[in-house]
């Protein structure tokens, strides 16, 4: 089969690779129909998080056709024929975790645990085609894929949905819901969300479902500012401005945003000499993340507010103005999102039309463009907002 | 990373409030194994967790690297009757204690246990149960004139507001000499607690998850050849007897 895999930084190709086989008794192979680049791939692309290895698939939000399934899995559950989406966090569906809901904590489901627990004291769940240290799967980016616990992940769809509408329930849909969640939202509060990428936009809408009353989105794209106010945020274009938690302050009548979300993550973008400092250090590998956006969330947010990072730090960050986030008594809230518990109420939001998640589709290609469409995508070219690779399609051009 | 060499770790053991309350009966067994005569680091170790030793003691009469101590723990989401119940099938262990490759029952409570080293040379020895109390704990002792002399214990405990079950393990190598002690040396003698953490974890994927999650067998690109010298996923998997020699060379020079 055709499949995306990392070759090293900044270098993504197209591969010819075995397809995937059955390899533990609930695992399903998926006969993948649509898949997406995400921002948190550009870190891996970036060459910014460990544990990556020359060959690796990669991808995780993907759905398509269930094609083959291990001898656990029940029929009731999944079968083939069935449609699905898969969520990107991988869970075993029975571990203390997955029972609190906690699924991107499960702890059955990353063979690697211990090399993540080197990093992180403790190891998250697995993920698809997400380094080593998060299990080593092989990602979705791909014409098939073997999906493990395939009974607790996978979310079936009725037929007649168009992939474009359900596709983002992989991810990214979930993670903007999840970030909104996180921001502990009170009718009437104004929410700041940093970041407009495809997380960002959902998260806008989220937090209007959940009540805010203005959301305040931050980015520097003016194409992806302008789809921020067609979901109703009001827009800082921060290059436009000398300063952003200034500008936050006067938009608030000098209070704060009730949260703040970092809706960017490790490689947050800045004009400052803070932002050359932090390039330096992760350049030379003295800092993994620059937390350029958490810190100005920090100073932003307004006394016993609450910081939400949806946004992906892979390790270190420096310079987190701890004195603000104690004295101004905040709460911070974060993770790989706990996928299982928004799909399906979020997919019955799709369905009785309260949001099209389509929206954000900036490029539907083949899967052979994907190294190109990796670059457009990460130097945010030609509008590019998400892309979503047809796994089938042959390239016309290149 | 051994264990038992220094003092910050023997304090950890004996500090540990499992170990602590599982002492007496463990240190009996192992005593009965191993004799307070033979002066060995885990021995007296044992003993100065049931109190009968000063650490000066310990210190003063260690001798390098003869023995190995494993410890671990894992939560499992289950009951002690099931988690007894599941460990104390034996001729099952290999299926998460990948370093095994058989146990045979050879005699009322004795069984023969066969592991392989890292480099396909396969230790064996007979073992008893010295004492068990269902769903509570298993001990067990090499059979004088084993090849191997070693001793264990297993303990299950109710956690706290059902969370589940508390399985505390512990297993204690004598070293032998020669070749046989070259592959026990590299089985456990690294990192012994690693290795029984990982079997651990496989044990609590198979009782609550039902299966190992694994990415063995799976599709990829072409690998660098620096990946394929430098494999990534647990370092620590034995070969079988019968793998090529290639991977043998291979999974030497790894692990030396
Ligand atoms: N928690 C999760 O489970 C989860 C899941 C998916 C994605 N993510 C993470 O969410 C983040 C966003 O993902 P995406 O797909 O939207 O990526 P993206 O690259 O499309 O969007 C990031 C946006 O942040 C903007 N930005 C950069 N620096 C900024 C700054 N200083 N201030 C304001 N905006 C700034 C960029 O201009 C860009 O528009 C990534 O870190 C990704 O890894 C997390
Ligand atoms: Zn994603
Ligand atoms: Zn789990």
């Amino acid at each position: 089969m055709k499949a995306v895999c990392w070759m090293g930084t900044n270098k993504m190709s197209v591969e010819n690779v075995p397809d995937p086989k059955i390899l533990n008794p609930r695992d399903a192979i998926v006969r993948i129909t649509s898949t997406c680049i995400c921002g948190s791939d550009l870190h891996l692309y970036n060459g910014l998080i460990p544990t990556m290895e020359q060959g690796d698939i990669m991808g995780h939000e993907f759905m398509g056709e269930v094609v083959e399934t291990g001898s656990a899995v029940q029929p009731e559950k999944l079968k083939v024929g069935d449609r699905v989406v898969v969520p990107f966090t991988i869970a075993c569906g029975r571990c203390f975790f997955c029972q609190q809901k906690l699924w991107s904590c499960c702890e059955n489901s990353n063979p690697n645990y211990w090399i993540a627990e080197k990093m992180m004291g403790y190891s998250p769940s697995g993920l698809f085609g997400y380094t080593h240290m998060m299990g080593g799967y092989a990602g979705g980016q791909a014409q098939y894929a073997r999906v493990p616990f395939a009974d607790v992940g996978p979310l079936k769809i009725p037929q007649g949905i168009p992939d474009d509408k359900v596709v983002f329930l992989s991810d990214i849909f979930p993670t903007g819901y999840f970030g909104a969640v996180n921001c502990d939202i009170k009718r009437g509060d104004t929410v700041a969300i940093w970041g407009c990428g495809p997380v960002g936009q959902f998260a806008i809408r989220s937090a209007f479902m959940l009540g805010a009353e203005r959301v305040i989105a931050i980015d520097r794209f003016s194409y992806r500012l302008e789809m921020a106010e067609q979901g109703g945020a009001e827009t800082i274009n921060y290059e436009e401005v000398d300063d952003v938690v200034q500008t936050l302050k006067d938009m608030t009548a000098n209070v704060g945003p009730d949260s703040c979300m970092d809706a960017v993550g490790m490689e947050a973008h800045g004009d400052n000499p803070m932002y050359a400092l932090d390039r330096v250090k992760q350049a030379f590998k003295l800092e993994t993340d620059r937390p350029i956006v958490l810190r100005q969330c920090i100073q932003a947010c307004r006394k016993g507010g609450t910081v939400s990072v949806p946004g992906v730090y892979s390790g270190f960050a420096d310079t987190i103005p701890m004195g603000a986030f104690m004295n101004k008594g905040l709460t911070m809230k974060t993770g790989q999102t706990h996928m299982m518990n928004f799909m399906q109420p979020l997919l019955q939001r799709i369905e009785k039309g309260e949001i099209d998640p389509s929206f954000v589709i900036s490029h539907r290609m083949p899967i052979d463009s994907a190294p190109q469409m990796y670059k457009t995508f990460r130097d945010k070219q030609d509008r590019c907002t998400k892309v979503v690779l047809d796994p089938w399609a042959t390239a016309t051009a290149a | 990373m051994n264990e038992n060499n220094s003092n910050t770790n023997l304090s950890s053991v004996v500090s540990n409030r499992a170990w602590r309350q599982s002492a007496p009966w463990i240190a009996g067994a192992a005593m009965a194994a191993f004799g307070l005569s033979r002066r060995s680091k885990s021995g007296l170790a044992l003993a100065a967790a049931g109190g009968a030793l000063a650490y000066a003691g310990w210190r003063a009469n260690t001798s390098e690297s003869d023995q190995f101590l494993a410890r671990g723990s894992v939560l499992l989401n289950c009951s002690p009757q099931e988690a007894y119940q599941r460990y104390r099938n034996f001729e099952d262990l290999p299926k998460f204690m990948f370093h095994l490759e058989s146990v045979t029952k050879i005699g009322e409570r004795q069984y023969r246990w066969v592991a392989l080293g890292p480099v396909g040379i396969p230790i064996q020895w007979d073992a008893e149960i010295v004492d068990e109390r269902e769903n509570e704990f298993i001990s067990w002792r090499s059979l004088p004139g084993s090849e191997l002399t070693a001793a264990g214990s297993v303990r299950f405990e109710k956690a706290p507001s059902g969370r589940g079950t508390i399985l505390t393990a512990i297993t204690h190598f004598d070293h032998p000499a020669g070749k046989l002690g070259y592959a026990v040396a590299k089985l456990f003698g690294k990192v012994p607690n690693f290795v029984m953490q990982q079997d651990l974890r496989r044990f609590k994927a198979l009782i609550e998850a039902g299966e190992i999650a694994t990415t063995e067998g799976q599709p990829h690109g072409p690998r660098s050849l620096k990946a394929a010298a430098l494999k990534l996923a647990d370092p620590d998997r034995p070969l079988a007897r019968s793998a090529p020699m290639s991977e043998i060379l291979k999974q030497q020079r790894r692990t030396a």
